[in-house]
């Protein structure tokens, strides 16, 4: 029931993109169009699902007060996370690129930039922040991947529908995009109050 | 008489000044033309993020014009011994080091404002202002330029956040750098409950979600263009 609890929050709650604004650049950027949002929203899920655990593993095992050098190493969290986080990036491209060319093709440059989507750091953050266990830190990087994904898509569905509406000039693209964003923003904020562990508890 | 000759004959080497027009420009373009946030659309998330207050906007720009100038100078004198597979790691390490000697500096002497910023220090790493200036520009020129063209594109990113929080902070809670202008308070210098000018104003709660930050990035966004036509997006 924990580990639904915090997936259900991850994932629509504390969105990410929608809640906390992590990971505008390319949700502004990429979400032109349905097809290439979704490859970049499944590109993201699999890389939070992959690196949240594993930061989780050097937060605790290489940085903690209890961990193999027996001393308190937080400050060189940044680096270490980061460094993780290219480095999974950088094998999930390699591997993708041999077993599965066509999905490498359809992401192109994307799957690199993933390593700068501050939604990846954030998550490792707000896990270390939020104190989360191991299963606990695999069910939240899982669920915030899939709800960066579910805003992105939502925003390029409005985006391409929007071609065919009538925005002033100066507003075209980027200025109307930023406002979208906004009033998704607002809109999200009515499932703030929620707290999905009283409905499990009936 | 031939070798005056001679000497007029050779074009003079373009004088590469350290304050010449280009650098200059470095410095201005990103301000308006090439901003950051309303132009290359960089860095977004942390100025939705800490705009509410001043105070904090303030010296996340700060820390921001200094990652950004040191990091380009770093990345640009080690340009040319980075192999191309690795440039990402070795980019981001850097950045992180960087970024790690800002939060301990902040940590040290402005603890308040560090507690206020938390998680937002640490995601300097990941602003793309930082790794886009680098891949964009620092990996292709000389040091010197490269450390204007940061700091020119930090800047650029500062004064939106200012502005931005200047005006959130204001009609959100009637204060500026903490000081209450307007709406009932007696916490000032001037007792505003007693004026009738100052009292009546009330805050306007909308303006302390990120969602208002997205309104007036929006807004800038739409004023510059419409006041700059080769900024308009035709697609």
């Amino acid at each position: 029931m924990e580990l639904l609890n915090v997936f259900i929050r991850s994932a629509f709650i504390e969105n990410m993109v929608l809640a906390y604004f992590l990971g505008m650049c390319s949700f502004l950027a990429v979400s032109k169009s349905v097809k290439t949002a979704i490859g970049l929203g499944v590109a993201v899920i699999f890389v939070l699902t992959i690196t949240v655990p594993i930061n989780w593993v050097i937060g605790e095992l290489v940085l903690g007060p209890n961990g193999i050098f027996k001393m308190d190493l937080t400050f060189l969290r940044f680096i270490l996370f980061i460094a993780s986080i290219a480095a999974t990036v950088q094998l999930v491209e390699m591997a993708v690129e041999k077993y599965s060319p066509s999905l490498y093709n359809a992401l192109g440059i994307f799957l690199p930039l993933i390593t700068v989507n501050c939604a990846i750091l954030g998550a490792a953050l707000f896990m270390v922040a939020r104190s989360y266990n191991f299963s606990e830190s695999m069910v939240y990087g899982i669920g915030s991947g899939i709800g960066w994904c579910l805003a992105i898509v939502l925003m390029a569905a409005i985006r391409e529908k929007l071609r065919y509406s009538h925005v002033p000039a100066a507003l075209r693209g980027l200025g109307i995009a930023f406002i979208i964003t906004a009033f998704l923003g607002i809109a999200f904020m009515s499932l703030m109050g929620i707290n999905p562990a009283t409905y499990f508890a009936k | 008489m031939a070798e005056s000759a001679i000497k007029t004959t050779v074009p003079l080497a373009p004088k590469e000044g350290w304050w010449g027009r280009k650098e200059r420009s470095l410095i201005t373009d990103p301000l308006h033309m090439d901003n950051p946030i309303t132009v290359q659309v960089l860095g977004v998330c942390s100025a939705l993020a800490v705009t509410t207050l001043v105070k904090p906007a303030l010296i996340m720009g700060i820390s921001v014009v200094a990652v950004t100038g040191f990091s380009n100078l770093v990345i640009s004198s080690l340009r040319n011994g980075i192999p191309k597979q690795i440039r990402m790691i070795v980019q981001l390490v850097v950045i992180a080091a960087l970024v790690t000697i800002v939060e301990l500096f902040l940590k040290a002497f402005s603890y308040d404002v560090w507690k206020q910023l938390s998680v937002f220090i640490g995601l300097i790493i990941t602003n793309c202002i930082v790794m886009g200036r680098l891949e964009a520009y620092a990996m292709a020129n000389k040091p010197w330029k490269s450390f204007l063209d940061g700091i020119g594109n930090g800047l650029g990113y500062a004064w939106i956040l200012v502005a931005i929080s200047a005006i959130r902070e204001f009609f959100g809670r009637g204060a500026l750098m903490g000081y209450k202008i307007v709406g009932p308070s007696s916490d000032f210098l001037i007792n505003t409950k007693s004026s009738a000018l100052l009292s009546w104003y009330q805050p306007n709660g909308l303006m302390v979600l990120p969602a208002a930050a997205m309104f007036l990035i929006g807004t800038i966004i739409w004023i510059q263009r419409s006041r700059e036509a080769k900024l308009v997006d035709i697609s």
